[in-house]
């Protein structure tokens, strides 16, 4: 029987199987391997324990994902890309410079989970899983080169803060802001997958390397299909970043998701959707800049407004800031605006930077929160400064940061893109990015003036509230990001030129 | 030592931060003594660096060390780099070893005081500004240096904060000096669009390539900001009033070093005042020279220790401004040097009799206390040779060789230079009798505005205290032999002074004096005239200069000629300071005591009154423009967020339909604007 079926196939064809460059996967593969590494040996660990084990193997994990990733940047830096799985895993320096902002988000957030979950009587791995699950998806988002893989990345990335937006199982409003993200984001994925339907009609690809060659070499005579293409992708990465007019689910989510996870929301996730974003508009739809620049241009004036004038408003902190992470989104989107070097460098800067101040932010708001997570009123915040100086002073570096104050990153990051958007004459962006500074600023200072002002009320509160406990794992994670915050303030120029290194060129106008 | 120049700034910056964490915790004396510590470190380095340069410098003589590019942005960059060369490791040696000794002497003499580490913290702070100012290789570390001890030096002049009038001249110090980084600030954009860099070898470079009119707005901004922080004519009014700090900030900042900065960014940056129009170099020659002569009157009339070596810092200064414009740029530096040491040793001296004598500080009330204070008076009447320029002190050397130049620009500035070199004499000669020698009026009160250390309103008054002393004209009063504490016995029985015991200060305050001495003494071996092979700072400096130090023509001669002229003049002056407050010529004193003097030419007061009057009502008008307008304007705007905020806010309802409708409307717009690109 087998002869016969031999006999009938005739000698057996070798199939040519890809040949994979698996180091180049190694950061994705140690991440993803060690999710589930974690998963098994907290069964076999106890579920709860004085020693923060799970933590620590997280950490180590993620340290492990970054030590691969280095090798691999300075491989990419003299070498060139590197090509991996027929085209459709794209490792170069702008991935790795993301990936790594993204597995810091992963080890911030972490940080602050384990003080959380013992504060909240929550248990297990799972979270620290679904951190790293999460950061997987947001890793492959970062280095795909095909549209298909991008969206893999982006639902993996997206199932897991899903799930982590209601880790709090016992309270109500986490698992409203699950339920409402996972409409909403599923709502959205379905536009960005209509939009890859779309772009592969118009090109008859779904590569990026495929669709900008295509793009060089053929003019479409009608090209309506690639235009809604562009709207429909749009969507799906704008709905990721929360920029306006999708932002509506941010404030609402972050207001009930456990802080820390919010804290992750706000870094890596934003950052591995821009990295989606700078890589399929401004690199395989280089050429088409002009039909999508002064849609995102919109967008950018949408969000930056919408970001700073709603965030003035609130009295929750955790919708301010909320908000104010739409606004940064709006000022990354300014840097993506100027689709050029200097633009995606200035934008990888920012997201860089935004990471600390954001993760150190959520870190205050984490320990200010207290048992339930429920103290996120401006009023909670009177009399920090009096009460736990450190802390207070923390935040202050991180709103100062945000605020683009100098000695700060925030400034040479609001810089840097204002910068970007002027050389590309966008002036007028510009100028609403700058006001849109200026309007934040007050909600910012507000804050400091709360925690650092209302002594003679909070004189009277003192006593009904105990003092805050801050965990010893927070403290690390906030004592890294005001240095990393000051840091960068003070000497930006490593970080510039790691961001100069990550940008590749782009291809030349038409 | 080649790779450890950043170690000079490093270690008075890890002092401050040391001193600033632990500072509290370490107290007194420890926080002093770590605070000269590092100072003594950093000058040890200095030290190393400095014998690497003279062994290893190359044909340049140039060491360059850059840590890391601190600002890119676009083609702009600068980075933090330090520049060794004689000029620089010239400035750093004086500096670090005066700023070691003057920490030395802070341990005694801020003894006692209940912010004794903060004083040090801002002390190293200081030092290392100082020393960034110094070494930076680019004008944007200079400028960080430079507003570092601007700082510095506005925390300390209002170091007693408690008191009205020591608040105030900080913030003097603050609002004139804006007036100097303005021109600095100015004259860093145009050096950037003029060259593309801001780095010194890159100016000194291109300097010769500019267009005269670039070079003489860039030089002319920077003389600006050199008068503003070098306390020239019109910008002197804040270094007079900054007296009201601790002494040794005084000695530190306001003679030694800080003040001095305008000078060294002149000589540094003198191939582009080379290559600038002719008419700058006279301006600045002129302004020092008017400075220090206007000065020098001013010092006449005051009856504060402080303020008379307050003038005669400002007068010094003008010499040296007087050399730069005169082409004398190795005279510039080495009167910078040997006026440090003596300027800083009458200083400390002063703040020893100040200390001695339980915080008094009006002369008419000291007298005769060259006994009771041996070691302060010794060293205070060399300073007082030295500057006065009696050889063989330095001050001697520097004045001279910056009179030769002057009478080469223009017998004018030498005539002007010469009489304040008379006056100086006579000043200080007048401080020296007053204080050390005569008749013991410790404590006797002063008619009118007896407290008031402002000697600007307390002239006519010295009159009557010579009145009282004058009855025994011994030339030197048989007074105060005894010790402190016998006190009505002294020649008039006063016993108005019953409770002031002046002493000798600690060992910490008078070794520094002595070694300051000695300074004070020998600096002027740097650059003997005549003999060229003693000319060891002209030879150490020629390569930094050598583009703007003009060439001497005048004979031999005419040298000693002059030389001898000016020391003359000085011998004179004391004889005639001596008639006068030892033999007590009253009715001369009054003379010489102009009121005028005494008010500084009414120079502050026209300011005031000018600022109060219609000056003020413009800063009305603008206050108002910013209140109503600006203001208004602002309101506005949160205003108008605050409403458009609460308005659309109501979209944000909480149900998912309404967020999916958004969304969806949102997608509309985009694929309808992009698409409306397709058809149109």
């Amino acid at each position: 029987m087998t002869s016969l079926l031999f006999a009938q196939l005739g000698t057996p064809h070798r199939i040519q199987t890809p040949s994979v460059a698996w180091s180049g996967l190694l950061p994705v593969l140690v991440l993803l391997g060690g999710a589930v590494v974690l998963m098994v040996v907290g069964a076999l660990l106890p579920r709860r324990s004085r020693h923060s084990w799970h933590l620590w193997l997280t950490l180590l994990i993620a340290a492990g994902s970054i030590g691969c990733a280095v090798p691999l940047w300075f491989r990419v830096r003299d070498h060139g890309p590197l090509s991996i799985l027929r085209d459709a895993v794209r490792v170069d320096g702008l991935a790795l410079f993301l990936g790594i902002v993204i597995v810091v988000g992963v080890m911030l957030a972490a940080l602050l989970t384990d003080g959380y979950l013992r504060r909240e009587e929550l248990e297990g791995p799972e979270p620290y899983v679904l951190l790293m699950l999460s950061a997987t998806g947001g890793l492959l988002m970062a280095s795909a080169n095909d549209l298909i893989v991008m969206f893999l990345g982006l639902e993996i990335l997206s199932l897991a803060v899903y799930v982590l937006a209601g880790l709090h199982v016992r309270r109500l409003r986490s698992g409203e802001a699950a339920m409402k993200y996972f409409v909403l984001g599923g709502f959205s994925s379905a536009f960005f997958l209509y939009g890859i339907a779309l772009a592969y009609g118009a090109t008859g690809s779904t590569n990026l390397t495929d669709i900008q060659r295509f793009l060089a070499t053929n003019t479409l005579t009608n090209n309506g299909l690639l235009l809604a293409s562009f709207a429909l992708l749009l969507v799906g990465f704008g709905f990721k970043v929360a920029a306006a007019p999708f932002h509506s689910w941010a404030p609402d989510v972050y207001e009930g998701s456990p802080s820390p996870v919010v804290s992750f929301m706000a870094s890596a996730v934003k950052a591995a959707a821009f990295a989606g974003l700078i890589r399929v508009f401004v690199y395989a739809f280089a050429l088409d800049r002009h039909d999508w620049q002064p849609i995102v241009y919109v967008v950018a004036v949408l969000t930056l407004l919408v970001g700073s004038v709603l965030a003035v408003v609130q009295t929750n902190v955790k919708r301010m800031l909320a908000y104010s992470s739409i606004n940064h989104a709006g000022f990354v989107l300014v840097g993506v605006q100027a689709a050029s070097d200097r633009g995606v460098r200035s934008a990888l800067f920012y997201l860089a930077t935004y990471t600390f101040m954001v993760a150190g932010s959520f870190g205050v708001v984490t320990i200010v929160g207290r048992r339930g997570d429920n103290r996120h009123q401006l009023d909670d915040y009177k009399g920090l400064a009096r009460t736990e100086p450190l802390l207070a002073f923390a935040f202050l570096v991180f709103l100062l940061a945000q605020a683009g104050v100098p000695f700060t990153s925030g400034l040479w990051a609001k810089f840097y893109v204002i910068g970007a958007a002027v050389e590309a004459r966008s002036f007028w962006l510009a100028l609403v990015a700058m006001l849109s500074t200026v309007i934040s600023a007050f909600l910012y200072l507000r804050i400091v003036l709360a925690m650092y002002g209302g002594a003679d009320e909070a004189d009277e509160a003192a006593p009904a509230v105990p003092r805050l406990r801050i965990p010893f794992a927070a403290r690390i994670a906030l004592v890294v990001s005001v240095v990393a915050t000051i840091g960068f303030g003070l000497v930006p120029g490593p970080l510039t030129h790691a961001s100069k290194t990550a940008v590749p060129k782009i291809a030349a106008g038409k | 030592m080649r790779d450890l120049i950043w170690m000079i700034p490093a270690l008075p910056l890890a002092g401050f931060a040391l001193l600033l964490a632990f500072g509290k915790r370490l107290g007194e004396p420890l926080a002093g003594w770590l605070g000269t510590a590092t100072v003594a470190g950093s000058f040890v380095v200095t030290l190393g660096v400095f014998l690497t340069l003279r062994t290893d410098g190359g044909a340049d003589h140039r060491l360059t060390q850059s840590l890391f590019t601190w600002v890119p942005a676009g083609s702009f960059k600068a980075d933090l780099g330090f520049l060794v060369d004689p000029l620089s490791i010239s400035m750093c040696l004086f500096v670090t070893g005066i700023a070691a000794l003057i920490h030395l002497y802070s341990i005694g003499y801020m003894h006692g005081d209940p912010r004794y580490h903060v004083f040090f913290t801002y002390l190293n702070l200081f030092v290392f500004s100082m020393l960034m100012l110094v070494l930076g290789d680019n004008l944007l570390v200079t400028f960080l240096g430079w507003e570092g001890v601007g700082a510095c030096s506005y925390f300390l002049i209002s170091f007693w904060f408690s008191e009205e009038a020591n608040a105030s001249a900080g913030k003097k110090a603050f609002v004139t000096n804006r007036v100097g980084d303005w021109g600095f600030m100015c004259a860093t954009f145009f050096t950037f669009s003029a060259l593309g860099t801001l780095s010194y070898t890159g100016i000194i470079d291109g300097a010769s390539a500019l267009p005269r009119s670039t070079a003489t707005v860039i030089a002319l901004l920077l003389f600006v900001g050199a008068v503003g922080k070098s306390a020239q004519l019109p910008l002197y009014v804040w270094l007079p009033d900054a007296m009201a700090g601790p002494t040794p900030v005084s000695a530190l900042f306001h003679a030694a070093t800080m003040v001095t900065a305008g000078v060294y960014l002149m000589v540094r940056i003198n191939p582009v005042l080379a290559a600038s129009a002719h008419w700058l170099p006279t301006l600045i020659a002129t302004v020092g020279a008017v400075t220090a002569l206007f000065a020098a009157t001013i010092a006449l009339a005051q009856n504060d220790i402080k303020k008379v070596l307050a003038y005669s810092t400002v007068s010094q200064l003008g010499y040296m401004f007087l050399a730069v414009g005169s082409g004398a740029y190795v005279g510039a530096i080495f009167h910078m040097i040997t006026h440090a040491f003596f300027k800083a040793l009458l200083f400390l001296g002063a703040g020893s009799v100040i200390h001695g004598m339980g915080d008094e500080q009006d002369m008419r009330r000291m007298g005769a206390l060259r006994k009771l204070m041996p070691i302060t008076a010794a060293t205070f009447i060399v300073g007082w040779l030295a500057i006065a320029g009696v050889p063989p002190f330095s001050g001697f050397f520097s004045k001279d060789e910056i009179l030769v130049y002057a009478w080469q620009k223009s017998p004018v500035l030498w005539a002007i230079g010469f009489v304040t070199a008379i006056l100086t004499a006579f000043y200080m000669a007048r401080q020296v009798y007053l204080v050390f020698f005569g008749d013991a009026r410790w404590g006797e009160p002063v008619p009118e505005a007896a407290a008031s250390p402002a000697a600007n309103e307390a002239q006519q008054s010295a009159a009557e205290v010579d009145d009282t002393t004058a009855t025994d004209a011994n030339d030197e009063a048989p007074v105060a032999a005894h010790a402190a504490s016998d006190a009505g016995a002294d020649g008039h029985g006063h016993e108005a002074h019953a409770d002031v015991h002046p002493h000798e200060s600690p060992w910490t305050m008078t070794l520094p004096l002595v070694v300051l001495a000695v300074g004070a003494i020998v600096a002027g071996a740097l650059n003997m005239p005549f003999f060229d092979r003693l000319k060891v700072l002209e030879h150490w400096l020629a390569p930094v200069v050598e583009h703007g130090q003009a060439h001497l023509t005048v004979s031999s001669g005419l040298k000693v000629g002059l030389g001898v002229v000016t020391v003359v003049g000085a011998l004179v002056a004391f004889a005639l300071a001596r008639l006068v407050y030892l033999r007590g010529r009253q009715d001369v004193a009054e003379q010489i005591e102009q009121p005028v003097f005494a008010r500084g030419w009414y120079y502050d007061s026209s300011i005031a009154a000018f600022m109060g009057g219609p000056g003020r009502r413009l800063f009305d008008a603008v206050s108002w423009f910013d209140r109503t307008i600006i203001d208004g304007a602002v309101n506005g705007v949160a205003t108008l967020v605050r409403g458009g905020g609460d308005r659309v806010r109501v979209l944000q309802s909480g149900y998912v339909r309404n967020y999916a409708l958004g969304v969806a409307f949102g997608a509309i717009v985009l694929v309808g604007l992009l698409l409306s690109r397709a058809v149109f």
